[in-house]
Formats: structure tokens, C-alpha cells, sequence
């Protein structure tokens, strides 16, 4: 069983059409224009000549991304296997365009999608598409690292209960910061209550292929999962995978995922030109990752967990790791993650962020008010770790400040009054900031930290919420999102 | 039959040397790993493909590298060497009664196995019981050390592959840290030359002297490196590498040198118009200092 799954994994049917493709030198009567570079030599000499030739559209051997039935349909189901999933789409549109078609698939206009406060603006952004209703869930707030946390199961059963006629529970797997959300319970308890689960795995596609992460949305029998291959995967920047799985128990009163349907959905916004340059990174990294998966994160796991030694040991910063694992709103970490807490050095997450660009050439994934990432993946190696930490310790030597403490942060319960696709279209107006108590919100205002959603469209201004959004503002909190920054005026429904 | 090393100095420039036999091949985890025979040049080892020593040309980078800062710093008893896994430089320092201990650290064993081996001739410094062999990132090493080095020999190889991390910044950081209040950093600081080995020669100075208050460059002709101009760091917290240097009581120690003397000491650091502008266009200050011209200084 074992070797027929490697001898098929070994197999990469779109990568090896191209082949075939680029040596029987056919005649291009067909787009693209460029026609194998030839039309464009500036370009083929910027990109390469066999880039060039690879970027070809749909034809008989290449099969077609709207309705696959060659070798893009085995691209697929290898995929699926691999992944451990009922089905898998290959994705042109970025990990964004898989979740707006798990949101498309599960919700119509009007129905209810469960979701966390701090979901993507991507899962917003579906439901200002097709007008499902976000419920939202308080995902916590870890005080020290100013992060937003996962969503407890005890606060999305509250949810459920409360929301009964919602369609389904949407969870992050894990988090940009690696934390993860007990998605088995929320499967269950969801799957109970006859809703679906969908899971933005953007940041977790290595889970499917190590026992020493946490597990995945189809282990975990999620109906869904938005997978960002090129996150940790290795494929190329924009192609991602959406999956379809399932959950094998007669306690699953939820309905079952039409494959067929999901391709309907995908192709209502999906490009009819996919690239065929995603599609074969989409593959040859799927066989890699099939294949050698396992070694390969384990060892991402290990330069990690070496980071996290070595910074640790360097004093103040704080690269946090296993040990947050509270069993409610931290369910799991995934240990890939590199997250540096810097106030103690006295430097904020975002400075630290650019001394290293600007001072070391190291760029790191992003950098917030207490914290910055560094994103490790398949590609990583150890001396670049060392590079790393040799310009942290050096950073706290040159700029280091007394430390810093962390900024306040407290949920806001939102009172949603209109679906994000209502208050996106409504005729609007700006008002005065501190007279809009009792408006309906045209604007999403985010306050960082930790990053959690203070406003939304179509929700209604609260004395607390003009409050909590003045206090943060005073305490130095970043506030993001608004048209007038300096919070004078208000963008509101009419 | 007709045997050649060959290597690129830029992709329309190579050097190539008539090889009689290739007496090692191997690859470590690291890098690949040559050595060969010439008729010329005798044996040579290469990592990557790139030239790193020749039996006759090695003594000019491996004297240049060590006897200047040992002029300079009055009192050097414990050094750092990173890189240098032929064990030319350590062959060199082994040299001075004075010295107490050498730390070497080379991230390649296999290097100082091939070199032991087939390159006796450099190697032979490791057999000296001041030495002390790490097998480890040299970044991460002085990482870990703090005021404890009166000198630290940065030999590394070219700042790409294996070598990178000890072009940069924080290397850079971190052995300032590491040396006691008037150590001496000396680093391999590539070729003013070609176009792209003076770029990496420009960011090295750059680097260095943004973490040092002293840092000037001299040269030495490598036959066998790209151009054969080849640049030389010297950055230190206190010493100037002519004003203090002892040559009188340098000369005294009697160490039998083939490329290096005195003289040729403060020379080094007078260096062609060309190059001195590459370097002043990294320091952010006009350079006033008059060091890298022959005038002035003390015998």
C-alpha cells in the first residue's frame, strides 16, 4: 500500500504533459501571444527562455482547468490522496480565490457563516460577494504577546446554539502566529448541529505532512480547507489547493460536499486561462511534498525549534513555542512558526522588523506592535538561521531600550445589523466621530494590537466601541482601515 | 594528455592551470571538495570550483593575513581564526612563543580532513597543542564569546555558499563583541578588480566599518585570485594598523617570512587612487585620515 502511494505520488501528470508537450515542438497557432517568448524577447530574456515555453494555455494534451477530464483530473486526485481529501481543486486566483469558494459553497445570500473575529479579510470580503451574514466568535487575546488567539469550543457552541439556523463554522488552521483552534471538537460539535466547516488553512499546509504538527482540516474530518501551497509548500506565489473532505459518522447530520457543485462554484470566477506555470508548481510540489514531506518539515521543525533555543538564550526576546498550549484558546502551536516577542528588548515588533531589513538584509514575513514572524519553510537553511539570530542579538545590543509593555486589548462584542454585502453597497456619509454612536458602520477599523476587527460594514457604532477605539488610539495602538485615520469622521450607513 | 582546472573570473574571463592528476574528489555537506596536482602550482585545493590555495602561491595570503595585525597589536595571547580549514594561517601563528591559544573555527571537517591528508604543507599547523579545532557556524561561534580575543583571523571563503554569513553585518557585530577592548579583526576582503568581486569588497568595508572605529584595507598580489589584486581588511578598536605598528620589535623575533617585512607593512596600505575612492564611497564621512598614503608615519 505504501509503495503503490509513493509510486503514484511519484507521478506529476501536468509537469510531465508539459514535457511531452515542449519536445514535440508544435506549431502555436493558439495564445498566448508571446509564442513560446518569441514575440517578446525582452522579456524571455528576463524570465528565461523555458518559462517562456512552459506558459501555454489549455489545449487536448493539457487538459482544461474549468472542466478537467485528462491530466489536470490526475493532478487532482493525486492531490487528494496526498492531502488525504475526498477531492482537491488546483487554484490560479490565490489562497483568497479557495476561500471564496468554500464561503460560495456552504452560504447564498442571507445565509449565516459562524467565523472568527479575526478571519481574513478575504472571508469578508466572499461575503460582500454572495451576502451571507457573518456570527462572529471572540477568538481571545493573549495579554502579554498582544495576538489574537483561536476560538474556544465552549464559545463556538455558544454560538451554534444561539445561531442554530447557520449554515456553517468557519476556523483559521492554525493562525499567521501558528496558533491553532481545537478544529476536532468544532468539527463534532458543528457536524451535530447539521453545519459544515470550512478551515482557512493558508498558513498550515505542512500539517498534512508531519505527526509532529497539529492536525489538519481533513484529519480533523473538516468539510473544506483553503490550503496555501505556495505558503509553505513551495509552489509558485498565487496557486493554492482547495480541498473537499468529510467526516465518516453517522453523528454528522451536516450535508455532504458536492464536488461537482464546488467545480461550479470555482468556475464562476475562476479565470479561463489558468496558468499553466501555477498548475505545474501546484504539482511537481504536491510530489514533493507526497514524497519527501515528512523529512523535509521535521527538519523545518528542527531549525525552529533550534531558533527558538538560540533566541531565546540570546535575553528579552521571547520566541514562543509549545509551552503557551492552554487546551482553550491556544488548543495547539504549530511548531513552524517563528514568532519573536520583542517588548522586553524595548523595541516594538515593527522596528525590530526593519532594522533587520534595513540594517541586516533580512527580511522578515511581517511585524506588528510586539511581535515579528519569520516565515520558515521547506526552503530554509540552518546557516540563514544563524544569520538571523546573530542580528537580533546584535539589534539588542546597538538599540536595545528598556522594555516596552504591552498595549490593552479587549473584545468588543459586534452587533452585526447588516450583511457585509448590504452595508458595502448602502448610500453612505461621513459624520462626526464622536456623534455616530447608534450609526451603522460603512467602514472595517482594525486596531493593532492585536489585530482583531474593532468595527466592521453593517455593524452599529457603540458608546464602548467609541471608547475603546479612543483609548487605543491614545495608548498608541495602530489603527488601520479607517478613510480618516485620525478618527475626526466616520463613514456610515445612511 | 590534456588535464586543465579551469575557473571563471567573471563570465568572460578564466584562468586555467594544466593539472597532471586530481588527487581528491568528495563532497561534504557543505560543499564539493578538490584537490589537484599541477606542474605549475603544484597542489591545489578548490571548494565549490573556486581556487582556494596553491602550494606556491598560498604563502603570500597566508603571511599577509596573519604578521600584519601581529605587528601591530603589542600582546596577542589568545586568537580566534574563523574559516581557514587548510591550516595556512594557523601554520603562520603557531609562529609566536608568545600566543597561548588559537581557536579555529571551521564549519567544514571535511576541509581539515582533505588538507591533513593532501595538504600537508598548510595543515601541518594543526599538530600544535595551543590549537583548538571547532567544527561549527562561525557565526553562531562569536556568537557566544564576549571580550575574550586579542585577534580575530576572519579567513573565509567568497561571500556566497558556505561563506556567506561571514560577509555580513552581524558577523561583523559579533566579533567586535568578541574581542577584548583593543583586539584586531583581519578578514579576506576580496578583490577591487572585477566588477562584482568589488561590489562584495565594497559591503564588506561598509559592514566593517560601520561596527569598527578603525578599519582600513591593504593588498597583496595572489597570483593564482581573481585579477591577483587581492584586499586585505585590518579593523580594530584601538590600534592603527602603521602609526602602532612594532616593527622594530617585530624584526626582532626573527620569524623567517617570504612575502611579508616591514616595509612592505606600511606599503600595503597605500593603496591605487581607484581603489581608494570604491572604499570612500562607503564610509559615510569624507576620509580625512591619511592613513593609506606613505607619508607620515613613525619606523
Amino acid at each position: 500500500m505504501e509503495k503503490d502511494f509513493l509510486k503514484r505520488q511519484s507521478r506529476a501528470p501536468i509537469a510531465e504533459a508539459l514535457e511531452d508537450y515542449t519536445s514535440e515542438r508544435v506549431v502555436p497557432f493558439d495564445v498566448p501571444g508571446h509564442k513560446h517568448g518569441r514575440g517578446n524577447p525582452e522579456l524571455t530574456a528576463f524570465l528565461g527562455e523555458r518559462t517562456m515555453t512552459l506558459d501555454v494555455n489549455s489545449m487536448k494534451p493539457l487538459d482544461n482547468l474549468c472542466h478537467p477530464v485528462s491530466v489536470i483530473k490526475e493532478a487532482e486526485e493525486l492531490a487528494a490522496e496526498a492531502f488525504g481529501a475526498k477531492a482537491a481543486f488546483f487554484m490560479v486566483g490565490g489562497t483568497t480565490s479557495s476561500v471564496q469558494a468554500m464561503v460560495f459553497t456552504v452560504a447564498a445570500r442571507g445565509d449565516k457563516i459562524i467565523v472568527p473575529r479575526n478571519v481574513h479579510r478575504s472571508v469578508i470580503y466572499a461575503m460582500v460577494l454572495c451576502g451571507a451574514i457573518p456570527v462572529y466568535v471572540d477568538p481571545g487575546a493573549h495579554e502579554q504577546l498582544g495576538i489574537a488567539l483561536g476560538m474556544q469550543l465552549s464559545d463556538v457552541e455558544k454560538a451554534i446554539l444561539e445561531n442554530p439556523d447557520a449554515k456553517a463554522v468557519f476556523v483559521n488552521n492554525p493562525t499567521y502566529y501558528g496558533i491553532c483552534s481545537d478544529v476536532r471538537g468544532i468539527v463534532k460539535l458543528a457536524h451535530s448541529h447539521g453545519m459544515q466547516v470550512i478551515v482557512d488553512e493558508a498558513h498550515g499546509t505542512h500539517l498534512s505532512f508531519s505527526d509532529n504538527l497539529p492536525v489538519s482540516a481533513m484529519e480533523a474530518g473538516a468539510d473544506m480547507a483553503a490550503v496555501s501551497m505556495h505558503k509553505s509548500g513551495g509552489s509558485l506565489t498565487q496557486s493554492a489547493f482547495l480541498l473537499v473532505g468529510g467526516e465518516e459518522s453517522g453523528e454528522n447530520k451536516a450535508p455532504a460536499i458536492s464536488p461537482a457543485y464546488v467545480r461550479q462554484i470555482i468556475n464562476l470566477t475562476q479565470t479561463t486561462s489558468g496558468s499553466y506555470l501555477f498548475l505545474s508548481s501546484l504539482d511537481l510540489s504536491r510530489k514533493r511534498l507526497a514524497l519527501h514531506g515528512k523529512e523535509l518539515f521535521d527538519k523545518v521543525i528542527e531549525m525552529a525549534e533550534y531558533a527558538r533555543e538560540e533566541i531565546n538564550s540570546i535575553g528579552g526576546y521571547y520566541a514562543i513555542g509549545s509551552e503557551l498550549i492552554d487546551g482553550k484558546a491556544i488548543s495547539d502551536f504549530d511548531k513552524t512558526k517563528l514568532v519573536i516577542h520583542t517588548l522586553p528588548v524595548g523595541l516594538a515588533g515593527i522596528e525590530v522588523y526593519d532594522l533587520l531589513r534595513d540594517e541586516y538584509d533580512i527580511q522578515m514575513e511581517f511585524g506588528d506592535f510586539g511581535n515579528c514572524l519569520a516565515y520558515l519553510s521547506v526552503g530554509d537553511r540552518v546557516r540563514e538561521i544563524e544569520r538571523l539570530v546573530g542580528a537580533l542579538s546584535e539589534i539588542r545590543r546597538h538599540f536595545g531600550k528598556a522594555p516596552l509593555v504591552s498595549l490593552p486589548n479587549s473584545y468588543i462584542a459586534p452587533s452585526v445589523v447588516l450583511s457585509p454585502q448590504e452595508a458595502f453597497y448602502a448610500d453612505t456619509e461621513h459624520v462626526e466621530f464622536n456623534s455616530s454612536v447608534g450609526r451603522i458602520s460603512a467602514e472595517s477599523i482594525m486596531c493593532y494590537p492585536p489585530g482583531i476587527p474593532v468595527l466592521a460594514p453593517g455593524e452599529k457604532i457603540t458608546e464602548e466601541v467609541l471608547e475603546y477605539l479612543r483609548f487605543a488610539q491614545e495608548k498608541g495602538c495602530q489603527i488601520t482601515g479607517a478613510e480618516d485615520s485620525s478618527l475626526r469622521t466616520i463613514r456610515v450607513v445612511k | 594528455m590534456d588535464l586543465w582546472f579551469s575557473e571563471f573570473h567573471t563570465p568572460h574571463v578564466k584562468l586555467a592551470i594544466k593539472v597532471d592528476k586530481q588527487l581528491y574528489s568528495g563532497k561534504s555537506d557543505f560543499q564539493q571538495i578538490d584537490v589537484f596536482e599541477s606542474p605549475e602550482f603544484g597542489r591545489f585545493l578548490t571548494l565549490d570550483g573556486y581556487m582556494m590555495l596553491t602550494q606556491k602561491d598560498e604563502f603570500i595570503y597566508h603571511e599577509m593575513l596573519v604578521h600584519v595585525p601581529m605587528c601591530v597589536h603589542p600582546d596577542v595571547r589568545k586568537v580566534l581564526v574563523i574559516g581557514a580549514g587548510d591550516g595556512g594561517v594557523v601554520r603562520e601563528l603557531t609562529r609566536y612563543e608568545t600566543i597561548e591559544h588559537i581557536d579555529v573555527v571551521e564549519i567544514d571537517e571535511e576541509v581539515v580532513k582533505v588538507a591533513k591528508e593532501y595538504l600537508p604543507f598548510t595543515a601541518c599547523g594543526f599538530d600544535d597543542p595551543r590549537v583548538q579545532c571547532h567544527f561549527e557556524d562561525g557565526l553562531k561561534y562569536v556568537r557566544h564569546h564576549e571580550n575574550e580575543y586579542d585577534l580575530i583571523l576572519v579567513d573565509s571563503t567568497d561571500p556566497f555558499g558556505p561563506g556567506e554569513g561571514l560577509f555580513t553585518k552581524e558577523f561583523y557585530g559579533n566579533c567586535y563583541t568578541a574581542l577584548k577592548e583593543d583586539g584586531i579583526m583581519v578578514n579576506q576582503n576580496e578583490s577591487p578588480f572585477y566588477a562584482n568581486d568589488a561590489r562584495a569588497m565594497q559591503r564588506a568595508h561598509k559592514r566593517i566599518h560601520t561596527n569598527f572605529p578603525i578599519c582600513r584595507v591593504y593588498q597583496a598580489h595572489i597570483p593564482t585570485y581573481p585579477s591577483g589584486h587581492w584586499l586585505f581588511g585590518f579593523a580594530s578598536k584601538k590600534y592603527h594598523p602603521v602609526r602602532d605598528m612594532h616593527a622594530a620589535d617585530w624584526k626582532e623575533l626573527g620569524i623567517d617570512t617570504k612575502y611579508y617585512n616591514t616595509n612592505l607593512h606600511r606599503g600595503a596600505f597605500a593603496l591605487p587612487n581607484y581603489v581608494q575612492k570604491l572604499l570612500e564611497a562607503m564610509e559615510e564621512l569624507p576620509n580625512n585620515d591619511t592613513t593609506n598614503t606613505l607619508g607620515g608615519e613613525k619606523a
